[in-house]
């Protein structure tokens, strides 16, 4: 497939802003919608809007299916073993903070420890603290070098006796560089530790086969592959998840339910409380289904890996910008990329580029432990998709050049 | 005679209405925001901070003679041309007068996105601290 074939299945993509071409650079924030994701949402809304599990009619016999083939999707396409295994939430942030809670209720106590990496979003740190002040244990940090590569030599120091989990990002939504997620469950697993991943970023770029990875959890966002909002999955290891107390109690999650004491509904429902997302969650199976054909693309591969290379050298190569992220090996970077610009803010950056028609985010991305890191208030990203042309990455490099101009 | 506070907020909405490109406004701002006059660093202080998520923003005023002279700076360029238009148009105004506007200049000149309160941009919380000083020293509590 060329990349203007893909682009054809995205309508947002030919939109005109201020009069231009939209170029959108911001596909790590959220990406891009297929026709075929917007086409099973309105199949849904339109022709069997029904509550799912519930009732027994055929409007809710046909989106109960929907969704259960959802889950169907997103098991195979991180090859998870069982549909038990496959939680849908909202999104990667309320994966994270139900393991937090889950999993903290169940195995940590005073004096425990959790580890997490400096180059965590705020939703891979913040519900981690708040379990740790719930349950009186300690957050440990494993830093990143200058690189923007995680210090992975150091987390079998850090891992003692009272460590109960790892929460690592699969790829840093700043940095852009592919973890060796292989190796840190290597390392975590000799001494008994389970490790959650972020796959917010990771799924799409990499993919994730979460046997051969032997990660325990591992959370991503339908958004950020093309299915629609407010969607998402958790993936965990079943022997976990049933030792684990149900997050949020409510309807569906139930077994029995008597005044005198409630009983919980087997896996996977144990940990979907309440109405869910029933129109959205079915888009995942378009949505995984072409991000799996994008994968196998040999050409999409090669153009995704022009541009990140394309990027990298021009930034690189200009002195008056810091990237950071830049791996010693470049294969291990998505095309992602956070830097600041001497002499010019990052918002005032983003505000021109927009008006040039380039869509990009400013500010801290929600990092700001790593914001401290690199010593800025903030940076400019630009991410690119498997639907962005090479013209568009030279478009971007040299409206970046124009705007830099403008500003120093 | 000196001009009220809504005859240079008109004027300055004309101004900018001379623009049809975005970028020439954009590029107009830039200039504001680089003449802007100095703002002390000593001053760069966090009783004067305003934090935004993007840019930060430093606000400092003084009353003398029943009128309010604000001071103000930004790491962000365009975000200091903003600034620069603001002080045009609330510096050296009664309280009473910077209380009769409606504070909607910044998106009759069409730079509502600067102003958008989810972006936790420091200059939407400047003009609430332009209003809260105004409503200050309105009732003659002249302190400041």
């Amino acid at each position: 497939m060329t990349v203007d074939q893909l682009r054809k299945y995205f309508p947002a993509l030919s939109a005109k802003v201020y009069g231009r071409d939209l170029v959108y650079l911001d596909s790590a924030a959220t990406s891009q919608r297929p026709q075929s994701v917007i086409d099973e949402w309105e199949r849904i809304t339109v022709q069997c809007n029904a509550n799912i599990h519930r009732a027994v009619h055929a409007l809710a016999e046909e989106a109960t299916r929907a969704y259960e083939q959802a889950r169907e999707s997103a098991r195979a396409y991180i090859n998870a073993l069982s549909r038990e295994e496959i939680v849908f939430t909202s999104g990667v942030t309320a994966g994270i903070n139900l393991v937090a809670f889950s999993f903290g209720e169940a195995f940590v106590s005073e004096g425990d420890e959790v580890i997490v990496s400096e180059c965590e979003h705020h939703s891979n740190i913040v519900p981690w603290q708040m379990m740790c002040r719930r349950k009186k244990a300690v957050l440990k940090v494993l830093p990143v070098d200058d690189r923007g590569e995680l210090m992975v030599d150091m987390l079998e120091g850090m891992c003692t006796e009272k460590t109960r989990i790892v929460a690592v990002t699969h790829v840093s939504n700043v940095l852009g560089i592919v973890n060796p997620l292989k190796e840190i469950t290597a390392v975590c697993h000799a001494k008994g530790i389970p490790v959650l991943v972020d796959g917010a970023q990771g799924i799409v770029h990499c993919g994730i086969d979460v046997r051969d990875t032997d990660c325990d959890f591992y959370a991503f966002s339908g958004h950020k592959i093309y299915a629609a909002t407010g969607t998402g999955v958790l993936y965990g290891k079943r022997e976990l998840l049933d030792r684990m107390p149900p997050y949020m109690g409510g309807g569906e999650m139930v077994g029995t339910v008597r005044f005198s004491g409630t009983t919980y509904a087997p896996l996977p429902l144990k940990f979907e409380a309440g109405t869910q997302n029933f129109a959205g969650v079915p888009t995942l199976t378009p949505a995984l289904r072409l991000a799996g054909e994008i994968k196998d693309d040999r050409g999409l591969i090669e153009n995704e890996n022009a541009v990140r290379d394309y990027v990298l050298d021009a930034l690189c190569s200009d002195s008056r910008i810091s990237l950071y992220g830049n791996p010693s090996d470049r294969r291990l970077k998505i095309p992602l990329f956070s830097f600041s610009v001497d002499g010019a803010h990052h918002e005032d950056l983003a505000l021109i580029l927009d008006k040039m028609g380039i869509a990009t985010r400013s500010g801290q991305m929600c990092a700001e432990p790593l914001m401290d890191r690199y010593g800025v208030s903030g940076m400019l990203r630009a991410s690119f998709a498997p639907y962005n042309t090479m013209e568009e990455a030279e478009f971007f490099i040299s409206s970046l050049d124009k705007a830099i101009g403008m500003l120093r | 005679m000196e001009k009220t506070l809504q005859e240079v907020e008109n004027k300055v909405v004309d101004e900018f209405s001379m623009f049809d490109e975005w970028l020439d406004r954009y590029e107009y701002l830039i200039e504001l925001g680089k003449s802007l006059k100095d703002y002390p660093e000593a001053d760069k202080t966090d009783e004067h901070l305003i934090k935004g998520c993007q840019s930060r923003v430093w606000l400092d005023y003084k009353v003398e003679d029943g009128r309010i002279f604000f001071n103000a700076d930004s790491d962000a360029i365009i975000t200091k041309g903003i600034i620069s238009l603001l002080i045009r148009i609330y510096s050296g105004r009664k309280p009473e007068e910077i209380l009769s506007s409606d504070f909607s200049v910044v998106d009759r000149i069409g730079l509502r996105e600067n102003l958008s309160p989810t972006r936790a941009n420091g200059l939407v919380s400047m003009i609430g601290r332009i209003r809260e000083a105004a409503a200050e020293h309105a009732s003659g509590q002249n302190n400041g």
